[in-house]
């Protein structure tokens, strides 16, 4: 493991000037203040992607068997899909209806 | 764990006795530990997502100063997680000075991220923001400010006293390798929950000019 450690400085740098540049994006976006739909569109797009850049790269993921990011990430985002599908809806009534 | 059998039949990968995702147990636990929270810290973020689409959302946070600090509180959380891979990548090598300075430095940034916090909640809280009211609007800017950044903030708080433990354990022979990239491992998901929480909580509620 240690020459796949050494060879991964210069990775995990780049991957560190990645988050860095996203991050700046976001907060462009912030200033710039798109409408509601557009912002968290992309917001949340940006965020898994810094999110899955620092599960794949800095949690070596990436570099683990598949088998663990399956076991992992599915559930995950299942749980996840689940929880959002079945109460967010909801909120939309209570916006209207007040109740 | 023998790297022999990992070219055998699926049967044999899972008949027992092995390690199907060729990861330790303490790695395998700290990440099915990582799962559960990151379930807990998406409930509350689906939960402060439902209240914000159902009703009058305040957007209190100037984008100098307000944003800007937070801007750099999430830096310091990303350098700190480049910092805590140096560490991860100076233990495996057997490097113990090395792997303790830099886990001794990520723990550094994490104190400096919950100081800078400390200072943004006491600016908030000065200006009349509680948990159940808030003087921007709906008193649920504040549950939810101070739930989602609170919890935040606990976790980054255990997450130092745990790199600490760990750098001086691992410094002194008591801890080994798998350890430290355990600890790297939590301190990795901190930064992650932030990635969001920052966007959602901050980004959203921009005010600019």
């Amino acid at each position: 493991m240690s020459e796949h450690a050494e060879s991964h400085t210069g990775l995990f740098m780049k991957v560190w000037f990645g988050l860095l540049a996203l991050t700046m994006i976001e907060v462009f976006l912030a200033y710039i203040q798109l409408g509601k739909v557009a912002m968290i569109t992309l917001l949340m797009g940006l965020s898994l992607v810094k999110a899955a850049m620092i599960m794949a790269y800095f949690m070596h993921l990436k570099f683990d068997k598949p088998g663990l990011s399956w076991i992992l990430c599915v559930p995950l985002v299942g749980c996840l899909l689940i929880m959002v599908g079945y109460f967010f809806p909801d909120s939309y009534r209570i916006l209207e209806f007040g109740n | 764990m023998s790297d022999a059998h990992a070219e055998l039949t699926a049967e044999a990968t899972w008949a027992g006795g092995g390690s199907p995702f060729a990861v330790g147990h303490k790695k395998l636990g700290m990440w099915l530990f990582i799962v559960s929270d990151a379930l807990t810290f998406g409930a509350l973020i689906m939960a402060y997502c439902y209240v914000r689409n159902a009703n009058d959302w305040p957007t209190p946070f100037d984008f100098y100063p307000a944003i800007i600090f937070s801007t750099v509180m999430t830096l310091v959380l990303l350098s700190s997680s480049l910092t805590m891979v140096f560490g991860v990548a100076a233990a495996a090598k057997g490097d113990r000075a090395a792997a303790k300075k830099w886990t001794l430095v990520t723990a550094l940034c994490g104190v400096i991220f919950i100081v800078l916090h400390a200072y943004e909640w006491n600016h908030l809280i000065h200006e009349g923001l509680r948990p159940f009211s808030s003087p921007y609007g709906t008193p649920l800017f504040g549950a939810t400010f101070f739930t989602l950044t609170g919890l935040h903030m606990t976790h980054v708080a255990i997450g130092v006293v745990y790199l600490v433990v760990i750098a001086f354990g691992f410094g002194a022979g008591k801890y080994d390798a798998e350890d430290v990239e355990v600890s790297g491992l939590y301190w990795h998901f901190v930064d992650l929950v932030w990635m969001f929480v920052f966007p959602m909580v901050y980004l959203l509620s921009t005010k600019v000019g």
